[in-house]
C-alpha cells in the first residue's frame, strides 16, 4: 500500500511539473518572447498622447510640458497593468496565474455578452464545441470498437476486405472532406447548410432551434467520421487480433467456451485498459474544439476562437484554452494511472 | 507484441510491394505526380512561376473565374469560350461629310450563355493621343452605339467597355422599349450587348458586328484587339484574378511532394534517434526525454506553430525546421524506445557488448537496422498529414503569397466564395491534387506495413 502511494505521490509531482513546464512554454510563445508587451505599450502611449492632444484642459501648453505628462500618464498606465517590469519577471506572474486558473482578460477580443474575461469567453464557446467534437469523438470511438471487433472475428471476410480498401480514406483530414460535403449538399444539391449553429434568424421555439442546431451539425459530424472510422476500425481490428492470438484464448477455445464468453471475457477485457486510455484522452482533446474545422464551417466552438486569437496574438486566450487542456489532460492521466495501479499490479511495478 | 520481423532488402520489398494491386495503384499515381513535378519545375521555372502568380497583369485576357472547357461535355448549355479578334476589316466611311477609315470585327456566337466582359485592348504608338468611337451591330441588323473612348499615345489602354454605367443606362432604355415592359432580370452592359429580343434571358446567336471608327485620317500606329471574355476557358479554369488554375496545380505538385516527404522523413528519423538515446543509455537520459515527450503532449502544435509562422511571416521552408522541433518528441518516440528496449535483451546485442563493440557501433549496426524497416511505413503514412498541413498554413496565409501551392487555390476558392456562388472546379481541382497526393502515399504505406510487420499478414 505505502508502496503504491509513494508511486502516486512521485507520479502526481512528475505531472504537474509537466505541466507547469508546457503551460510557461506556451506563455512564451503566445505572447512571442515578450514582444506583445512591446504592441502593447506602444499602444497604450499611443492612445495617452492622442488623449493628451485632444484634451481642452491642456490645450495651450508648451510641447515640452505635454510631453511630461504623456509620460508620467504612461508610466502609470504602465505600473497599474504591471508593464513597467521586465518580461522575463512578468512571465513568471503569468505563470502563476495560469497555474492557479486565474485567466485574466483578454487584451482584445470580447465574450458575445461583451466581457473580455477570458473565463467567460471559453465558457462561452465550450458548449458549442463539446456539442459537435465529443460528439464526434464518442461516436467514432464506438463505431471503430464495434467495427473492428466484428471484422476480427470475420478476419478475411468481404467486409474485411472492403475495410481494407477503404483504410486510405483516412489519410484525408475531416475538414478536407467537410468541404467536399458541403460542395455536394450545398452547391450542389442546396439540402444542408454550409455553416454556423443554426439557421438565421435562429427558430423561436425549442423543439425548432434544436432541429436547426442538429441540422448544422450533420455535415461534420459526417466528415470526421468519413475521415476517422476507416483507420480507426482497421487498428482496432488488428488490436483485437493480436489479443485474440494469445495463449489464454487458444486455451479458452480448446476448453470449448461460447464464442461470445470469449470474446468478452478473454479478448475485450485484457484489450480494455489501453483501449480505455485512448477514449479519454481523445474526449479531453475534443474539448479544445478543431481549428480547421471549426474556421471552415463557421462553427462558433473554442477552435475558431483560437484561430481568431491566433491572428490577434491575444496571448491570454491561448494560454487560457493551453492551461483548462492541460489540467484536463493531467488530470486524467492521473485519475487513469490511479485506477490502473489499483487494479493492475504490472503496472505498478512497472512505473 | 513484437513489431519486429525477419531481414529485408529493397529489392525484396519492392518485389513484394508489386504483388498488392492497391500498392500498384499507389505508385502510379505516385509516379505521374513525379513526373508533373519534374515537368513542372523545367517547363516553368520557379521564378517565373511566381511572377505569373503574383497578379492579373498577365492575364487580362483570361476571363474571371471561368469555367475549364470540358465541362461544356457535361451540360447541355453550352458556355461561352473568349473570343479574340485581332484582325479586322478595313474601309472608309463618311462621317458628317468627312472621310473616316473604319475597322469592323464580325463573329459568329453560337453559345447558350452570356460572356462576362468586353475589353477592347489598344496599343497606341502615336504621340497625341486619339478618340475612338465604337459601333455594335447585333445579328438583328440592330446597331448600338458604344460611346468614344480616349486612347493614350504610346501605350496600351484597356477600354472596358462593359464597365460603361452611362452605355448600361441607355441599354436598359433600349431593350424595355424593345420588350414593351420592364425585364424581370438586371441587364448590365454584356447582357444588353448580346441579349436576344424574346423576354428571356438567353443571347441572340448569329453574326455580330464591331465597328472602331477612329477619330482621326489614318490606323497608323493603332493597334487593336477585341477581347470577348467567355465562361469557359482551358483545361483548368481560371480564379477571381483571372490566373489559370493550372500553374497553381502544376507548381503545388513538387511543393507538396517535397515539403511532405521532407517533413514527415525528418520527423521520423530525430524520433527514431531520440527513441535509440532513451532506450539505449536509459536511467536519467530516459528518464528526462520521457518528461520532454510528455510535456510535448500538453502542447497545443497547431496554435504554436500558426503563431510563430505568423509572428515571424516566414515561408513554408524555413517553417519545416519548426514543424521538426515541434513533433520530434512526438508519440512515436515512446513506441519506438519500446521496440530498443525490446531488440536490447536479444542475445546478440549481448554478445556485441561482450566482444567490447561501442554504443554507437551496437546502435548503427544492430540497433538502427532492426528498428528502421518497421518504422518505413509510417513515415509514407505520415507523409499526407504534411502535405494537408502545407493547406493549414494558406488557410491562414502563412508563407509567401506568391507561391503557387494547393493549399493557397483552395483557400481562395473558399475566400471568394466558390462553396456559395458555385465554382465547382475551383474546389474541385486542388481537392483533386490533394487526394490523389495522399492517396497515393496511404495505399503504398499500408501495403508496405503488411510486408514489413508480416504479424498482421499472418493472423
Amino acid at each position: 500500500m505505502l508502496r503504491t502511494l509513494k508511486f502516486l505521490l512521485k507520479r502526481a509531482l512528475s505531472l504537474f511539473l509537466t505541466l507547469v513546464i508546457a503551460v510557461y512554454i506556451t506563455i512564451l510563445i503566445a505572447n512571442a518572447g515578450g514582444y506583445v508587451d512591446e504592441i502593447m505599450k506602444s499602444e497604450i502611449r499611443m492612445n495617452i498622447a492622442i488623449a493628451v492632444a485632444n484634451n481642452p484642459a491642456y490645450s495651450g501648453l508648451p510641447a515640452s510640458q505635454l510631453e511630461k505628462i504623456i509620460e508620467t500618464q504612461t508610466q502609470s498606465a504602465f505600473k497599474r497593468l504591471g508593464l513597467d517590469k521586465p518580461f522575463f519577471i512578468r512571465s513568471f506572474y503569468y505563470l502563476r496565474d495560469a497555474l492557479t486558473l486565474d485567466l485574466g482578460r483578454a487584451y482584445y477580443m470580447t465574450s458575445d455578452s461583451g466581457s473580455r474575461r477570458v473565463k467567460l469567453i471559453i465558457l462561452e464557446r465550450l458548449p458549442q464545441t463539446i456539442l459537435l467534437f465529443t460528439t464526434a469523438t464518442v461516436l467514432i470511438f464506438f463505431i471503430n470498437m464495434m467495427g473492428g471487433l466484428y471484422l476480427s472475428r470475420r478476419y478475411g471476410s468481404k467486409p474485411d476486405k472492403l475495410l481494407l480498401t477503404l483504410a486510405p480514406l483516412s489519410s484525408i483530414p475531416g475538414w478536407f472532406y467537410l468541404i467536399l460535403l458541403i460542395l455536394i449538399f450545398y452547391t450542389w444539391l442546396h439540402v444542408l447548410p454550409p455553416g454556423g449553429l443554426v439557421d438565421y434568424p435562429p427558430p423561436p421555439d425549442k423543439l425548432g432551434y434544436f432541429l436547426s442546431v442538429l441540422k448544422h451539425m450533420i455535415l461534420p459530424l459526417s466528415a470526421w467520421i468519413i475521415s476517422y472510422t476507416p483507420i480507426g476500425i482497421y487498428s482496432m481490428r488488428n488490436f483485437f487480433l493480436i489479443f485474440s492470438t494469445e495463449d489464454y484464448v487458444e486455451v479458452a477455445k480448446a476448453k470449448g467456451l461460447p464464442s461470445r464468453q470469449i470474446e468478452y471475457k478473454y479478448i475485450l477485457r485484457p484489450a480494455l485498459p489501453p483501449i480505455i486510455t485512448s477514449f479519454a484522452l481523445s474526449v479531453i482533446a475534443s474539448w479544445t474544439g478543431a481549428i480547421i474545422t471549426e474556421t471552415v464551417y463557421g462553427w462558433p466552438g473554442l477552435g475558431y476562437t483560437i484561430a481568431v486569437a491566433i491572428g490577434l496574438f491575444d496571448a491570454p486566450v491561448i494560454v487560457g484554452v493551453t492551461v483548462m487542456y492541460a489540467y484536463l489532460l493531467v488530470v486524467t492521466v492521473f485519475i487513469l494511472d490511479l485506477v490502473y495501479g489499483l487494479i493492475d499490479p504490472r503496472i505498478r511495478v512497472g512505473g | 507484441m513484437s513489431r519486429l520481423g525477419g531481414e529485408y532488402t529493397l529489392k525484396g520489398i519492392l518485389r513484394e510491394l508489386v504483388g498488392y494491386k492497391s500498392a500498384v495503384v499507389g505508385l502510379i499515381i505516385l509516379a505521374a505526380l513525379l513526373f508533373i513535378s519534374i515537368y513542372t519545375v523545367i517547363a516553368i521555372p520557379y521564378s517565373e512561376a511566381k511572377e505569373l502568380w503574383k497578379g492579373s497583369e498577365p492575364w487580362l485576357k483570361n476571363p474571371k473565374n471561368a469555367a475549364p472547357i470540358w465541362v461544356n461535355l457535361f451540360s447541355r448549355k453550352k458556355l461561352p469560350s473568349t473570343i479574340i479578334l485581332s484582325n479586322g476589316e478595313v474601309y472608309t466611311i463618311k462621317e458628317r461629310g468627312r472621310e473616316r477609315v473604319a475597322v469592323t470585327y464580325t463573329f459568329n456566337y453560337k453559345y447558350d450563355d452570356f460572356p462576362t466582359e468586353m475589353i477592347l485592348f489598344v496599343t497606341s504608338n502615336r504621340s497625341s493621343r486619339v478618340y475612338l468611337k465604337l459601333y455594335w451591330t447585333k445579328p438583328d441588323g440592330d446597331e448600338i452605339y458604344l460611346g468614344k473612348y480616349r486612347v493614350k499615345p504610346s501605350t496600351t489602354t484597356p477600354i472596358y467597355i462593359t464597365n460603361n454605367i452611362m452605355l448600361e443606362d441607355e441599354l436598359n432604355r433600349r431593350i424595355i422599349k424593345k420588350l414593351g415592359k420592364k425585364p424581370e432580370f438586371a441587364i448590365t452592359v454584356i447582357r444588353g450587348l448580346f441579349l436576344a429580343y424574346t423576354g428571356k434571358l438567353e443571347p441572340m446567336k448569329g453574326k455580330y458586328t464591331f465597328t472602331i471608327v477612329p477619330q482621326a485620317k489614318d490606323l497608323s500606329g493603332l493597334d487593336m484587339e477585341l477581347v470577348i471574355h467567355g465562361k469557359v476557358h482551358g483545361l483548368t479554369g481560371t480564379d477571381h484574378l483571372r490566373r489559370p488554375l493550372s500553374i497553381a496545380l502544376m507548381w503545388g505538385t513538387p511543393i507538396a511532394l517535397v515539403f511532405g516527404v521532407t517533413a514527415s522523413t525528418l520527423i521520423a528519423f530525430t524520433q527514431l534517434a531520440i527513441a535509440t538515446i532513451s532506450g539505449w543509455f536509459g536511467g536519467k537520459t530516459d528518464f528526462v526525454i520521457q518528461r520532454i515527450t510528455e510535456v510535448y503532449m500538453i502542447l497545443p502544435f497547431l496554435p504554436i506553430l500558426l503563431m510563430i509562422s505568423l509572428f515571424y511571416r516566414i515561408n513554408i521552408w524555413s517553417l519545416l525546421p519548426i514543424i521538426v522541433a515541434l513533433s520530434i518528441f512526438g508519440t512515436a518516440v515512446k513506441t519506438n524506445r519500446a521496440l530498443v528496449m525490446e531488440i536490447k535483451t536479444y542475445p546478440y546485442i549481448e554478445a556485441a557488448r561482450a566482444y567490447g563493440a561501442s554504443n554507437l557501433r551496437i546502435i548503427f549496426l544492430y540497433i538502427l537496422p532492426k528498428i528502421i524497416p518497421p518504422i518505413v511505413p509510417s513515415i509514407i503514412l505520415s507523409v499526407p498529414d504534411y502535405v494537408f498541413l502545407e493547406a493549414i498554413l494558406a488557410f491562414f496565409g502563412i508563407g509567401d503569397p506568391t507561391l503557387p501551392t494547393w493549399g493557397k487555390l483552395l483557400h481562395d476558392a473558399l475566400e471568394n466564395g466558390a462553396l456559395y456562388k458555385g465554382y465547382y472546379y475551383w474546389v474541385i481541382e486542388p481537392s483533386l491534387m490533394l487526394v490523389l497526393a495522399s492517396v497515393a502515399f496511404a495505399l503504398i504505406g499500408l501495403a508496405l506495413d503488411k510486408i514489413v510487420n508480416p504479424r498482421l499478414r499472418e493472423l
